[in-house]
């Protein structure tokens, strides 16, 4: 780890402020960004820590049913406090391990896209509006590869807004080392669809399945996917699987997601 | 000394508590990096980052003029002193003796693997010395890298050019019994083949490496604290082959040491170049391993590519075994890298059997990797995976049903003492009964209904077992002399009565997660009839305690233990020559008893304590006959190995949509001969187990052909957690008792990393075979998508 300094802001404005500095860099549960300037792959001058931003933290229901989740909440609490969407809060109970949970962010989870993290299956399967400090940004347009986002420079996401299905699940199937998703799909029922949203398999990072979304439209059941494939060109292929490994297993996930959704 | 005649609380038999690990849970172990001394620097090495490489140029003078840095070194240094050496001399089959490249203190005109230091900087504080490693500057010319051992042979690049070839040795054993062997399989009327590979394991203990070095310049006297399983065995290697530090003259203290499995058995150049640099700067120097160097520098395991041949009669009665290996030794030869795959694996070959004929031919590779050595097990989980590997696939070829096709070739327990096909004798044991057991604790007649279950859910299910017997307790001096062993494996106890009747007793075994410090004063109070909390087990410093051997290979109490029952006897009959004397009666006489020492039919007695006293409190006492004080040394050198045995099961439910494994119930039968502590040897099989189910399911140790670790760390590399094990069944009651050591005890520090892959590859294997996919073998770790793989192969 190289030196840095180290700001504790207690307003989305503050952090705003600090993040203009050249070389600052957000920092919410480091469960990411901590191990990377171990491993002195990093070296920004300040970290803007958001955690202690309370108007970032917490979970509650908007008016509109979305379920709002501040941008430095730890999964832990989303865990918790999400009922009203079992899928989402089922999600986040099972990324890493508690130690994980207890600091990991969700900002700092669709921040970062990874392409085998959990979240971002989570907000693309419900069409979630990430709120930043300077605008609302639709899931659909806020994923743009692995570990690219919509994002500007020092732009901070401070809320998420997920629409509330009537029916969730997602299928994670891990990874045996990291225990990331080698293959997650989160399927999300709503009055005007099905959305189905796959993490840890494509080279694109998270992606909607459409011909899915098609087929559990006319017919929302494990059923429906069976005259279905994918290919495995564009999928990842690597030491835990093969791209095809991947392809096939997307469908499996995706028809146990469906099976499970309640 | 069996267990049922304890008298004592707390004494032999006893689940007692371990005593060390209060301070291990809590926080107050002291680990090597835990010592910090006053005015203490910092080494960091710079490691190559490609896997074979010509050193053009280093430059570092940058790095030298940074701020805190005391001083640079490269293998240029080190160019006069000697190089880490192989602790066995293996020859060839046409009696050439091993290719021996030197392995210098740092890489010198070439780099051999990732990871290969080839520089270090020694500074002020860590980050500094971290910041001018990054200064220092080199030119690297690549070269292609060989990382397949087949590649290797068939000639591609040298990774020494001055050996003019990767094969380090090609061995054969017994080579007299090749012929027999060729021809007895040619008239076989069948024969069972199989090709397997025994996956590269990263040992991965919870520590990782770390040595401090601490030059005196008013003694000329050298402290070297490290994470090692044997302290005098380091000593040596440096004092002998490397540095040239007399003796006397250095000290080296294994402190508390978290896990070892084998990767701190060896010698290391991070030790030798904090002790230099300590000389040079006359402070001390201390180096922590980062957790991504471990993965790329501590000695790896297993890595055999191995063809096994079984014939038989149609009956299934053995005729012979035939294997070739290639075991891969990586870059350099790590210390005990080229008896691991021979000596260790070898003579393991006839498994619990009486087949008659067995041929083992091994070729040691180098190859640019990690160097390869003794990790758990140590070639006798090789042989035992190759062995009831191929024996579970003829069973299925003939038919025959896998425990039966064992039972009938067992050894039985009237015919031992048996010289087995591979040139040991094994002195006892009883296989049937271990087998008798597991049956029972499996389940096995219940085992097709838990399969009609899983399959109602779209599950497979498979059983799998296994036998095996392994050779610890390591190892009688004098056989292993002839063998090419470079050094003696006896080990030594010093039992130190102290005047108030507490004891202090130096072993030369290192505890490092085995439990010593509690086992140990079992036997030692059952002997003497004392609490077992008076004693104190001293071991890990060369200045406490005598020339011992260390840990590994099972041996600690086998060897070690039985040199504290041969002090203890001395101590017995001196204090009993005191007793008589403070009793007027004569030595005959006395007995000693719960620590009373008694003239037999009197009431007459004195307490262990008021001998003790008397000794170091020599009043009115036979000077003339007796010495004062009450201290034995005892060296103890094993009349053979020890041989463990038993019979594993496993059984697993497989996913066939996924390849997921899931382990539903695991089962051990062990005979370890007599138990000292049952709670320790409990936990020493489990995590055995766990390791040995990690090597089958998980563990994945990847180079690319450029000779990268893609597995170099958490986020690729598997470790087994809980919840990838089931709740095991494990029992040792029943042992056959060594019959060639005091305390009857055979050792069980690998047997579960020995014995368990073979039982869960071959119940996935029956899993797979019950879903109608014919797939007979296929290669560890059994992870979800290579489980799905070869479900899904072409042909299946
Ligand atoms: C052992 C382990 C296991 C894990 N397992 C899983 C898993 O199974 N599934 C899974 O999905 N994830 C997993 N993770 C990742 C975990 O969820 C992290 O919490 C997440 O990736 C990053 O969140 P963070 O809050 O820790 O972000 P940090 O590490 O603090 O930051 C990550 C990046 O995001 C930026 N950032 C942080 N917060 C914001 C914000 N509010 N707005 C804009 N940018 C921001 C930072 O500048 C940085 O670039 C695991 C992590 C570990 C260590």
């Amino acid at each position: 780890m190289y030196n840095f300094e180290m700001t504790r802001p207690s307003t989305i404005a503050d952090a705003v402020k600090a993040l203009q500095d050249e070389d600052a860099q957000a920092l919410g549960g480091g469960q990411t960004l901590i191990p990377t300037l171990k491993q002195r792959l990093a070296m920004p001058s300040t970290l803007v820590s958001l955690t202690g931003i309370g108007e970032m933290r917490g979970v509650c229901m908007s008016d509109a049913g979305e379920v709002c989740v501040g941008g430095a909440t730890p999964h832990a609490v989303v865990a918790r406090e999400a009922s009203a969407f079992p899928g989402l809060a089922a999600l986040a109970s099972h990324i890493g391990d508690p130690a994980v949970r207890n600091r990991g962010t969700v900002g700092g989870s669709l921040a970062n896209n990874d392409p085998s993290a959990c979240y971002p299956a989570a907000a693309l399967a419900s069409g979630a509006t990430i709120i930043t400090n300077a605008r609302e940004i639709v899931a659909d347009e806020y994923f743009q590869g692995m570990f690219t986002t919509a994002l500007e420079e020092g732009e901070i996401i401070t809320e998420v807004r997920f629409p509330v299905p009537e029916k969730s699940h997602y299928e994670k199937f891990v990874q045996p080392a990291s225990r990331f998703a080698l293959v997650g799909v989160m399927v999300a029922k709503y009055a005007d669809g099905v959305r189905v949203a796959v993490t840890g398999a494509s080279e694109e990072g998270v992606f909607r399945w459409a011909e899915a979304e098609a087929a559990l439209n006319a017919n929302f059941s494990a059923d429906a996917l069976d005259d279905l494939s994918l290919g495995g060109d564009d999928m990842i292929s690597d030491l835990h699987g093969s791209g095809d490994y991947r392809a096939h297993l997307v469908k499996v996930m995706t028809g146990r997601a469906v099976s499970k959704a309640a | 000394m069996p267990k049922d005649n304890s008298t004592v609380e707390g004494g032999i038999g006893a689940a007692t508590v371990r005593r060390e690990d209060i301070r291990f849970l809590t926080g107050d172990g002291q680990y090597t990096d835990d010592i910090v001394l006053q005015g203490q620097t910092h080494a960091i090495f710079v490691r190559s980052d490609v896997a074979n490489g010509v050193i053009k140029s280093i430059d570092t003078s940058a790095a030298e003029a940074m701020p805190g840095v005391l001083a640079v070194f490269t293998g240029e240094d080190f160019a006069e002193v000697g190089g880490n050496p192989a602790g066995w001399l293996i020859n060839s089959r046409d009696g050439e003796p091993m290719k021996e490249p030197k392995r210098p203190v740092l890489a010198h005109g070439k780099v051999r693997h990732v990871g290969d230091a080839y520089a270090a900087v020694v500074a002020e504080t860590k980050e500094q010395a971290m910041d001018a490693a990054a200064a220092v500057e080199v030119d690297i010319e690549e070269l292609d890298a060989v990382t397949d051992m087949t590649s290797a042979i068939a000639g591609g690049g040298l990774v020494h050019d001055e050996i003019e070839t990767n094969i380090c040795f090609d061995w054969g054993w017994i080579e007299d019994n090749r012929a027999a062997t060729d021809a007895a399989i040619k008239a076989a009327p069948h024969v069972t083949t199989l090709e397997l590979v025994n996956n590269r394991l990263v040992p991965n203990a919870m520590e990782p490496r770390a040595s401090t070095a601490d030059y005196n310049k008013g003694t000329g006297e050298y402290t070297l604290y490290t994470t090692s399983q044997n302290p005098h065995l380091t000593r040596l290697l440096i004092s002998a082959f490397v540095l040239g530090i007399p003796e006397n003259k250095l000290r080296v203290v294994a402190p508390d040491v978290g896990g070892g499995f084998g990767s701190k058995i060896y010698h290391y150049g991070e030790e030798a170049l904090v002790l230099a640099a300590s000389k040079k700067l006359k402070r001390p120097v201390k180096w922590t391993s980062s957790r991504s160097e471990a993965f790329l520098t501590d000695a790896h395991g297993r890595d055999h590519v191995t063809k096994i041949e079984l014939a038989c009669e149609k009956d299934g009665t053995f005729i012979a075994f035939r294997t070739e290996t290639l075991a891969n030794v990586g870059a350099y030869l790590s210390n005990f890298s080229t008896v691991t795959p021979t000596f260790l694996h070898g003579t393991l070959m006839a498994g619990n059997y009486t087949v008659p004929n067995v041929y083992v031919n091994v070729k040691a590779v180098f190859t640019n990797t990690a160097p390869v050595d003794a990790y758990r097990g140590a070639g006798r989980p090789e042989a035992t995976y190759s062995i009831e590997r191929v024996v579970d696939m003829a069973a299925r070829e003939l038919g025959m049903d896998p425990i039966k096709i064992r039972r009938k070739n067992f050894i039985k327990p009237d015919q031992f003492p048996f010289a087995s096909a591979a040139g040991l004798e094994y002195d006892s044991g009883n296989y049937d009964r271990q087998m008798d057991k597991l049956e029972v604790m499996i389940d096995r007649d219940g085992f097709s209904a838990r399969r009609a279950e899983s399959e109602k859910k779209g599950m497979l299910r498979g059983l799998g077992l296994n036998a095996y017997v392994e050779a610890c307790g390591i190892a009688p001096s004098n056989l292993i002399g002839i063998l090419g062993a470079r050094v003696g494996l006896y080990d030594a106890a010093t039992v130190r009565v102290n005047a108030t009747g507490n004891l202090a007793v130096m072993v030369g075994a290192h505890s490092h997660g085995q439990g010593h410090e509690t086992a140990f004063p079992q036997v030692v109070a059952e002997m003497l009839g004392i609490d077992p909390m008076s004693i104190e087990i001293v071991h890990g410093d060369t200045a406490k305690i005598p020339f011992g051997m260390g840990t590994y290979g099972s041996r600690s109490l086998a060897v070690c233990g039985s040199a504290v029952v041969r002090a203890t006897e001395k101590i017995i009959v001196k204090a009993k020559k005191i007793a008589a004397h403070m009793l007027a009666a004569a030595d005959t006489e006395i007995e000693l008893r719960d620590g009373q020492f008694s003239v037999a039919g009197t009431n007459k007695s004195v307490s262990f304590g008021e001998v003790a006293l008397k000794a170091y409190i020599p009043h009115q006492f036979p000077i003339e006959e007796i010495e004062p004080g009450l201290e034995e040394t005892a060296f103890y050198d094993p009349a053979n190995f020890t041989y463990p045995s038993g019979a594993y099961a496993c059984e697993v439910e497989l996913d066939p949509k996924t390849g997921k494994v899931t382990i539903e119930r695991f089962a051990a039968a062990d005979d370890f001969g007599n138990i000292i502590n049952p709670m320790i040897v409990t936990g020493q099989v489990h995590g055995g187990i766990g390791q040995g189910i990690g090597q089958a399911l998980i563990e994945q140790t990847a180079y690319d052909e450029n000779g990268q670790l893609l597995s170099a760390s958490y986020m690729d590399y598997a470790m087994p957690r809980a919840d990838d094990l089931p709740f095991y069944q494990v029992n040792h009651d029943d042992g056959t008792p060594c019959t060639h050591n005091p305390l009857g005890v055979k050792g069980c520090g690998e047997a579960g990393a020995i014995a368990s892959p073979a039982s869960v590859v071959n119940a996935v294997i029956d899993a797979m075979q019950s879903g109608g996919k014919n797939v007979t073998h296929m290669d560890m770790p059994l992870t979800p998508s290579r489980v799905w793989e070869a479900m899904n192969a072409k042909g299946v």
